[in-house]
């Protein structure tokens, strides 16, 4: 099924925010990142603010694909959580609903099995939001159209011109 | 599929490079690295096997500019192009908002072109895409080798529907931002027309 647009407003973003934010402290995690599965980045928060999140978000959701990809081969729906464990870092993946991927990052302050518990929690809180932000944001396109339906030709050429 | 963020007051996008094997999709993106100021670029990414041939993605962020006081950003991802990494462009297909297919002209990469332009259009219809109706930008590349293909055949076979192309050379860089500005604007029109 091909997937709707994400819009997200300033209050979407202020609730999503507030969970991971939460989640930095509930779970002693070092840095929390919301991806959607396509590769997007749609928010973080905690310590590790700064990183190439970009590149994170792109390589989180090729990550959990080629493991989803893995699943359906073994007769599995989906692997929702994945985990890695470094030296000195770790790395804990959920999927939340069925477009994002919460992603917890985390070291010998935490531990695997308070990252799980705290992540439950948060990861349904956020499957919730986002589908009342999705829900949202299709309503508001039937009603108004496209934020953008505004833009002229000319904004899209002038954004090319060298 | 975009995300626009009020928050941050961006619009992110994702554009596919599709092709055949060694066709010159990474080609075409490290050409774009190259060539873009630091400022607008983040880091490219390439999972490639110890050959250089690409094993899952290649991946850059581009940042285009402001339009209405939004950030456009798009984020290039090619595909493998060997046959046998099929599960592979499944995948990088997800959530695509535009798609650049890379012909080889090389008169023997015709099937392949062929090949990879229907699998193409296979994948697209499993994520719920119709190629004929999103935005999409044919490239021929390799324009300057001997034993490339006459232009007419290449339309003929390769893009009957008449879709926006382009002549490159992707080692030179000739066609790549013509063809980068062509899809990128395919996209944003498109999120124009959204729910319309």
């Amino acid at each position: 099924m091909m997937e709707s647009q994400l819009v997200m407003q300033q209050e979407d973003f202020d609730r999503v925010f507030e969970i991971i934010q939460k989640l930095v402290r509930d779970a002693n995690a070092k840095g929390i990142f919301v991806v959607d599965k396509a590769g997007q980045l749609i928010a973080e928060a905690g310590e590790l603010q700064g990183i190439d999140s970009t590149s994170l978000a792109s390589l989180t959701a090729g990550c959990v694909a080629a493991t989803g990809g893995l699943a359906k081969i073994v007769g599995e729906e989906e692997f929702p959580i994945h985990f890695h464990q470094g030296e000195r870092d770790n790395l804990h993946m959920t999927l939340v609903g069925d477009r994002m991927i919460l992603v917890v990052v985390f070291d010998e302050r935490s531990s695997l099995g308070l990252v799980r518990l705290r992540v439950k929690k948060a990861g349904n809180g956020l499957a919730k939001l986002f589908e009342d932000i999705r829900k949202k944001a299709e309503t508001e396109i039937q009603t108004h159209g496209s934020p953008f339906a505004e833009i002229t030709d000319d904004d899209i050429d002038n954004l090319f011109s060298d | 599929m975009s995300f626009i963020n009020y928050s941050s007051r961006e619009i992110n996008c994702k554009i596919v490079y599709y092709g055949p094997g060694l066709c010159g999709k990474t080609t075409n993106l490290q050409h774009i690295y190259l060539k873009t100021n630091p400022d607008v670029k983040g880091k490219m990414i390439s999972l490639a096997t110890e050959t250089e041939r690409t094993l899952f993605f290649d991946f850059l962020p581009l940042a285009l500019g402001e339009i209405r006081g939004f950030k456009t950003r798009f984020h290039l991802y090619t595909v493998p192009g060997q046959v046998f990494y099929d599960a592979s462009r499944k995948l990088i297909l997800k959530g695509v908002d535009g798609v650049v297919f890379v012909a080889d002209s090389q008169i023997e990469r015709m099937e392949a072109n062929l090949e990879s332009l229907d699998n193409l259009k296979v994948n697209l219809k499993e994520q719920g895409y119709d190629l004929d109706k999103i935005p999409y930008v044919i490239q021929y590349n390799k324009r300057d080798l001997p034993n490339a293909a006459p232009l007419e055949e290449l339309q003929k076979l390769c893009n009957p529907t008449g879709a926006v192309e382009f002549e490159a050379c992707a080692t030179t860089g000739e066609g790549v931002f013509e063809t980068l500005k062509a899809v990128a604007k395919g996209v944003l029109a498109d999120l124009k027309k959204m729910g319309s």
